[in-house]
């Protein structure tokens, strides 16, 4: 449909002006805030111990979150889409997608009904010596919660339109069930694995809601990169929540050119496949 | 016999695919099994591979009954409809998938992968990308990759389907001179007579999960067994219970006592042949197949008269004396 | 925690977030439509940062509204929302922004240019080619990442703790009751309030898997 130049322009005046307002200005804030008051503050907030913690535990937390949910989450899609049989489909789509409709707060309330000091479990583990919620395993486990779906979801369309011919084929020629699966599928599906991994680190890296529920806040002991930059501004250290937060914005910058580097190549996954009629599967 | 199949019955939920079927495939030969969509020739060609497991019965391969075996262990080549190719993977790791599977030493496999691309006319291509290749090309590199570990057999399910019409014929003649070069027996399913009464040494047709009739190409075509196989394996008039091939319906310019009456109302120049689209004295639309030869020496035109006799009939009824058909 | 101050919270949630969903869905429409119809220098860093929102972390979103929309706003005092719910709407908007675009763009893409030529061919004026024949084939896809902003909005804390000020039965959204409700020691009000945040959520999620596949009944 040809829109005629003015019209185009109009359209693209108001769709760029908006995004200038809801998001550039404010994220151009953060550089602003962050040198205000020249580079010694910076310097300060870099290198105050209770920042360098806080870093360290949002990177073992990514560490432990990313590569288990990334292992959950291919054994998932596979489980999910080489299914003989359709019911129930429409539940686990569900189920798996909940941790994404949730609010975080309400996540982090579920881990202290569970894990709790008078929680379903709450009470077993106590005894046994090891403290859940306000230490570092909950958070931990609430990161692992949150960043639950990412992988599955990308990975199943991918997994759906490569299909099994390729598989076929590779057990035809003598491969077993698990070389295929490492020598075929994985590979076929590696840029929706790939874009899944990127969605789940920026995730982890940048949870507040549930993590902040969980974590006692103790500085220097239970503070991820987020509840620190909440923590440094209630106590007035603007320019310490500032550099917190420009380093997570550049983390944050990080993540979106790795996700703009995978998302067309997971495309061009789904869409390189030799198409296949309609209807065929039926007929076998 | 190479491959035995023996009353073989496959269900998906309460559709019958198979239904019963048994047959034999003879070692070295080129089967076709012909039928339309839906007939079960695909799902028979995939429990033969192993791809599927049938519901009752049971698949021999070289006498030995591989009815649990898996088709890792079956020793079958399988060539799909839409390649499978290993996108991932060169020309050359794809031809050489099986047998880095099966652990040969490095040397054996470059000689072996290259033997075989010249064999399917892929020479030079070894470094490319199966996105790079056309799809003739693909089907090609399937193929080889199929024969690279020496299959027992060579199952090809639809191989052509997803090619143009040129290419299609062009590996049709290619296959049939592959398959008389390596002479691994071989069973192509497909949905095109022409095809499958070109390149096979018998056919075998199904329909709705049962076999119809087995035999020489040309046999299904002159003595068919039922309706069903006469009106596939090629075009046919039917005049009530009379079934009678367009080239032996004779065209004359004078009528004697056993002809018809017919106006030509459409003639097709298909090349060398030509179809004569005739409308009956009582309306009924009936076509002859002649040659150029004989449309000139008759100077047949739309809308002039010719009478019409068939030189052969064939009926199914079992009635005990041929009806007039005209 | 009072039963009214909860239900105020839950009203101000909803009302929020079904604004704020509305307004994504002509915003959203509008910047897939550019962003894939309209080509540009620099459309597709512009293209890139639609996700921002989405990798930012939820609390320093919340630190730069501040920074924009609060009292120490370098565009003076008229742009000091702090403590309003203008500025919960603010907040919002912003992290909501990727959903109804990242939905709507891939269906934009795939669509057949043809119906719309047809139209053209037909005498169809390019208003009423958008309305009848490009809209109606964008809508479950708008309405599916409408669903998803939904579910984000009605959950949202992060960003909106810091500028909104949390004031019970004005600026206290149902996530922050739930969190005092934590820290005040009251499980069981956090829970049920948490209970009707979940099962709207979950409906929400129903919901859009229903509206994927209705999308996908035209097509062939």
């Amino acid at each position: 449909m040809r829109n005629g130049p003015g019209s185009r322009y109009a359209l693209r005046t108001a769709a760029l002006a908006y995004l200038a307002v809801i998001l550039v200005v404010p994220c151009s804030m953060i550089v602003y805030h962050t040198f205000k008051d020249g580079l010694e503050p910076v310097w300060d907030a870099l290198t105050d111990p209770a920042f360098l913690h806080a870093l360290r535990l949002t990177l073992l937390t990514v560490a432990i979150a990313v590569p288990a949910n990334t292992i959950f989450g291919v054994v998932c899609a596979m489980a999910l889409v080489r299914r003989k049989s359709d019911r129930g489909s429409w539940f686990f789509n569900a189920a798996i997608g909940l941790p994404l409709a949730l609010s975080p707060v309400v996540v982090g309330l579920s881990l202290i009904l569970v894990y709790g000091q008078d929680g379903w479990f709450g009470g077993w583990l106590v005894d046994s010596g090891i403290q859940v919620i306000f230490s570092i395993p909950g958070i931990v486990l609430a990161t692992m919660f949150v960043t639950l779906p990412f992988v599955v979801r990308e990975v199943i369309p991918v997994l759906r339109e490569v299909g099994t011919d390729q598989d076929e084929a590779a057990w035809t020629l003598g491969a077993s069930k698990a070389q295929t699966f490492w020598r075929v599928t994985l590979p076929a599906i590696r840029w929706g694995v790939a874009y899944g991994i990127v969605l789940t680190t920026a995730r982890a890296l940048g949870e507040y809601g549930a993590v902040a529920v969980v974590s006692g806040r103790l500085a220097g002991q239970t503070e991820t990169l987020t509840i620190h930059v909440d923590e440094q501004y209630l106590r007035f250290n603007e320019v310490a929540a500032y550099t917190t937060s420009l380093v997570l914005a550049l983390l944050a910058v990080l993540t979106l050119v790795a996700m703009n580097v995978s998302k067309p190549r997971t495309q061009k996954e789904v869409a390189d496949v030799d198409r296949r009629p309609p209807g065929d599967e039926a007929l076998r | 016999m190479s491959i035995a199949v023996r009353q073989v019955t496959k269900r998906f939920g309460s559709y019958v695919a198979v239904d019963d079927v048994s047959l034999a495939i003879a070692s070295g030969s080129l089967t076709a099994l012909l039928g339309p969509s839906g007939s079960g020739k695909s799902t028979l060609l995939r429990i033969i591979s192993g791809l599927e497991t049938p519901d009752e019965g049971e698949v021999s391969i070289l006498g030995q009954n591989v009815t649990g075996v898996p088709p890792q262990k079956r020793e079958v080549g399988f060539v799909f409809q839409h390649y499978a190719a290993f996108k991932h993977m060169t020309v050359r790791d794809n031809v050489a998938f099986g047998l880095e599977i099966r652990k040969r030493p490095k040397a054996e496999i470059k000689a072996r992968v290259d033997e075989l691309l010249g064999l399917v006319q892929l020479d030079g291509l070894a470094g490319r990308y199966p996105a790079q290749l056309s799809g003739g090309q693909r089907q090609r590199m399937a193929l080889a990759r199929a024969l690279a570990v020496e299959p027992k057999v060579l199952l090809l399910d639809e191989p052509f389907g997803a090619l143009d019409a040129r290419v299609r014929k062009e590996l049709r003649g290619w296959l049939r001179r592959l398959h008389d070069e390596v002479h691994v027996t071989t069973v192509l399913v497909t949905h095109d007579q022409e095809e499958a009464m070109d390149v096979a040494d018998r056919v075998t047709v199904m329909n709705e999960g049962r076999i119809e009739q087995s035999g020489k190409p040309r046999d299904l075509y002159e003595h068919p067994a039922n309706e069903f196989v006469m009106s596939f394996v090629g075009p046919v008039n039917r005049l009530g219970e009379a079934w009678i091939r367009p080239h032996d319906l004779e065209l004359r310019l004078e009528p004697n006592g056993a002809t018809s009456e017919a106006m030509i109302e459409r003639i097709v120049h298909l090349g060398f042949e030509v179809r004569v689209e005739l409308v009956l004295d009582d309306g009924r639309y009936v076509s002859a197949q002649v040659t150029r030869a004989e449309a000139e020496e008759l100077e047949l035109v739309e809308g002039g008269i010719v009478f019409v006799r068939p030189s052969r009939t064939t009926v199914f009824s079992g009635a005990a004396t041929l009806p007039d058909p005209l | 925690m009072t039963a009214p101050a909860a239900v105020a919270a839950l009203e101000l949630t909803f009302a929020a977030s079904l604004l704020v969903v509305a307004v994504n869905a002509v915003t959203g429409t509008l910047i897939a439509w550019v962003l894939v119809r309209d080509n540009f220098r620099g459309r597709s860093v512009v293209n890139a940062l639609i996700d921002l929102p989405f990798a930012l972390p939820t609390i320093v979103a919340g630190l730069t509204l501040l920074a924009v929309y609060g009292p120490k706003s370098p565009f003076g005092g008229w742009a000091d929302v702090s403590y309003t719910r203008t500025a919960i709407v603010l907040a919002l908007l912003f992290v909501t922004l990727p959903f109804v675009v990242r939905a709507v763009q891939p269906v934009l893409v795939e669509l057949d240019r043809e119906m719309e030529e047809a139209a053209a061919s037909l005498g169809a004026r390019p208003a009423t080619i958008f309305r009848r024949i490009v809209l109606p084939n964008l809508m479950p896809a708008v309405l599916s990442g409408a669903a998803l902003s939904f579910g984000k909005a009605v959950g949202e804390f992060g960003s909106i703790v810091l500028i909104s000020g949390n004031i019970p039965f004005d600026t206290e959204v149902a996530s922050v009751h739930i969190f005092k409700a934590i820290e005040g020691d009251d499980p069981a009000a956090a829970a049920a309030v948490s209970v009707v945040l979940l099962v709207l959520s979950f409906a929400v999620l129903v919901g859009a898997d229903v509206l994927e596949r209705r999308s996908r009944r035209h097509d062939a």
